[in-house]
């Protein structure tokens, strides 16, 4: 499977951040970058990514199935993560999730049917003191507002689908 | 970037450069002191290097408080073997924010801190492992270590000294579990976090099964300081045996929630009332968690105390993290326990037994008394669960979702009677669950 020059790059960067013989340890950040790009785990990123740190694809499942940033199918383009751990609790953040689901109409790990928009209410993610707050993908947004997060749904529905990119 | 306003009352060291414009970048650092404290290690034997840092009693700022200097102090410098330095940026202890904010505003700080740790044990290699969440922080990491190569800082014969160390950026994929150091080390190495087995420490036997340093960012970040102003000027600034500043995240419900650099040992009540600018709404003050969601909970009576790990562990509490959550009256501690228990349920890596049997019965039991059902026996099962996890498990994640939930039904017991609608009924568990 060919992957992109970028991608490329960073792969062999990481395949010499290791000692010698201990190119598994890139195993993790190589099917993060993957996941980025390609939209998820699939088969054939295992496989390939396995060739070249040099274990079975058996083992790749093994890590895959650990880690839960790790998605075996596809989340929505924009995927947006409501954190209702104990400090964003306190401030709301359990009635922001509430409130992403009923806009949505959909629940935890679960995808617009256009593939634009997935959700997930996920464990703490660092925001404590600006809380409540989320993440779509990688970006954060903090102290977020019912009408903060209606806006943020606005703006994602607008996007287009992710057959168009 | 800063989310909140600082405060007078701070002590800014770790956090000194954060009002500095571009403050990540390297010519700001080294306008700013940087990189001398490095220097100044250049000229000292590693066991001199040792000494500032144990003078200087600086204890870990991941959570377990164990003095940093003895804990370098242990590895094997004589070893034929490689020795590493690593990093653990995977904060996520709930509560926790601030190593976020050191790597985003002075990652040279952090890179110099690593430097000087590499001298001490004789290392050439360091990694640092920054939980997947936190991927914009990779970005800026990755451009200050190829700041740092490009002039010198970082490679072979730093600075003309003869001294090679690499430094390099590693994302974790969402696993608390990894925080802990050894699980740590196995997701670095590839595989799925899982705790190894102590003895050998990570000292002797850690990355790759080489010795190695393995800090907090935190703890790594506090380094240039103590080498640069001496050990016992950081000793100074905090409280007996407690030395520097740490970064405190304050969160809940408090009208000012921050992250603040304080010296430990700073009061919590003052921390809640004038740093935080006390409870939101005009409200009572009902309980805090010092130190992030693993500490026993404090209720407002016992919050006249000094932060430091010392006066946190005689209220029988921690100073874990630095997470500080403030509770106010209005807030349901049956909802508490049963989220924090959701999240340690989440994240038992499954190796031991009571953990992950642990985890998931304390949760479906809170979840039943949440609820409304359940019989009043069922706050004493909690409490008697909860303490058979203690001590049971090869890494501290029992202990973790263990404390807690024990000091919450022991002080909020009647909180948990009032919530059981028909006390003496028994639901079954399955019909919440399902």
């Amino acid at each position: 499977m060919t992957f992109s020059p970028q991608l490329e790059a960073r792969f062999a960067k990481l395949l010499n951040s290791y000692p010698p013989g201990r190119q598994r340890a890139a195993l993790i950040p190589m099917l993060m970058y993957a996941q980025d790009e390609v939209g998820s785990i699939t088969p054939e990123v295992k496989e390939e990514v396995a060739r070249r740190v040099g274990i079975t694809t058996l083992q790749v499942d093994e890590v895959v199935g650990y880690y839960s940033m790790m998605h075996t199918r596809p989340m929505g383009r924009y995927h947006l993560q409501i954190c209702t751990n104990i400090s964003c609790l306190l401030r709301g953040g359990d009635r922001l999730w509430e409130r992403a689901c009923k806009r949505l109409g959909i629940g935890h790990k679960q995808v617009t049917a256009d593939g634009k928009i997935s959700l997930e209410e996920v464990e703490c993610i660092g925001a404590c003191s600006w809380a409540p707050a989320l993440q779509v993908n990688y970006d954060f947004m903090h102290n977020v507002t019912a009408d903060a997060l209606d806006e943020v749904i606005q703006i994602l529905r607008k996007e287009p689908p992710p057959s168009a990119v | 970037m800063l989310y909140n306003e600082p405060h007078p009352l701070e002590v800014k060291v770790l956090t000194r450069r954060f009002d500095q414009p571009n403050c990540a970048s390297l010519d700001t650092y080294l306008a700013t002191d940087g990189y001398k404290a490095f220097q100044k290690a250049l000229g000292m034997k590693p066991e001199e290097i040792i000494e500032q840092v144990k003078v200087s009693n600086l204890r870990g700022r991941g959570g377990a408080g164990f003095p940093t200097g003895m804990k370098w102090g242990f590895v094997p410098r004589t070893s034929p073997k490689p020795k590493y330095v690593v990093v653990n940026a995977d904060e996520s202890e709930p509560g926790t924010c601030k190593d976020r904010l050191l790597i985003e505003n002075d990652p040279h700080q952090l890179i110099e801190g690593m430097l000087i740790a590499a001298l001490a044990v004789g290392a050439h290699a360091g990694y640092i492992y920054i939980r997947g969440e936190y991927r914009y922080l990779i970005e800026i990491m990755d451009r200050a270590i190829d700041e740092a190569r490009a002039s010198g800082w970082l490679g072979k014969n730093i600075q003309g000294s003869g001294f090679d160390f690499e430094a390099y950026s590693h994302t974790g994929a969402g696993a608390y579990e990894c925080g802990e150091e050894s699980a740590l080390l196995e997701s670095l190495e590839g595989k799925r976090g899982i705790p190894r087995i102590r003895p050998p420490f990570p000292a002797v036997s850690g990355a790759f099964q080489c010795p190695t340093v393995l800090n907090n960012v935190e703890t790594f970040c506090a380094v240039p300081s103590i080498l640069l102003n001496g050990g016992e000027w950081f000793a100074n600034l905090g409280s007996l045996k407690n030395g520097g500043t740490r970064l405190f995240c304050l969160s809940g419900h408090v009208n000012r929630p921050g992250v603040y650099e304080l010296p430990m040992g700073f009061n919590l009540m003052r921390m809640i009332e004038e740093i935080g600018g006390g409870i939101r709404g005009g409200k009572k003050l009902k309980a805090v968690i010092p130190g992030g969601s693993s500490c026993p909970v404090l209720k407002a009576e016992e919050c006249d105390l000094p932060m430091d790990f010392d006066s946190l562990a005689k209220a029988k509490s921690m100073l874990g993290s630095g997470g500080v959550v403030v509770m106010d009256e209005t807030t349901d501690m049956v909802k508490v326990a049963l989220r924090i228990m959701r999240f340690y349920q989440h994240e038992s890596c499954g190796w031991c037994i009571p953990c992950r049997e642990g985890t998931m019965w304390l949760k479906k039991l809170l979840e039943r008394m949440d609820h409304g059902m359940g019989s009043s026996q069922d706050i004493t099962l909690v409490g008697e669960l909860a303490r058979n996890m203690l001590g049971r498990t090869f890494c501290p994640l029992g202990d973790a979702a263990a404390m807690p939930t024990i000091s919450l039904v022991e002080k909020f017991r009647d909180e948990f009677e009032k919530k059981l609608s028909r006390p003496g009924d028994l639901v079954p568990v399955d019909m919440v669950m399902a």
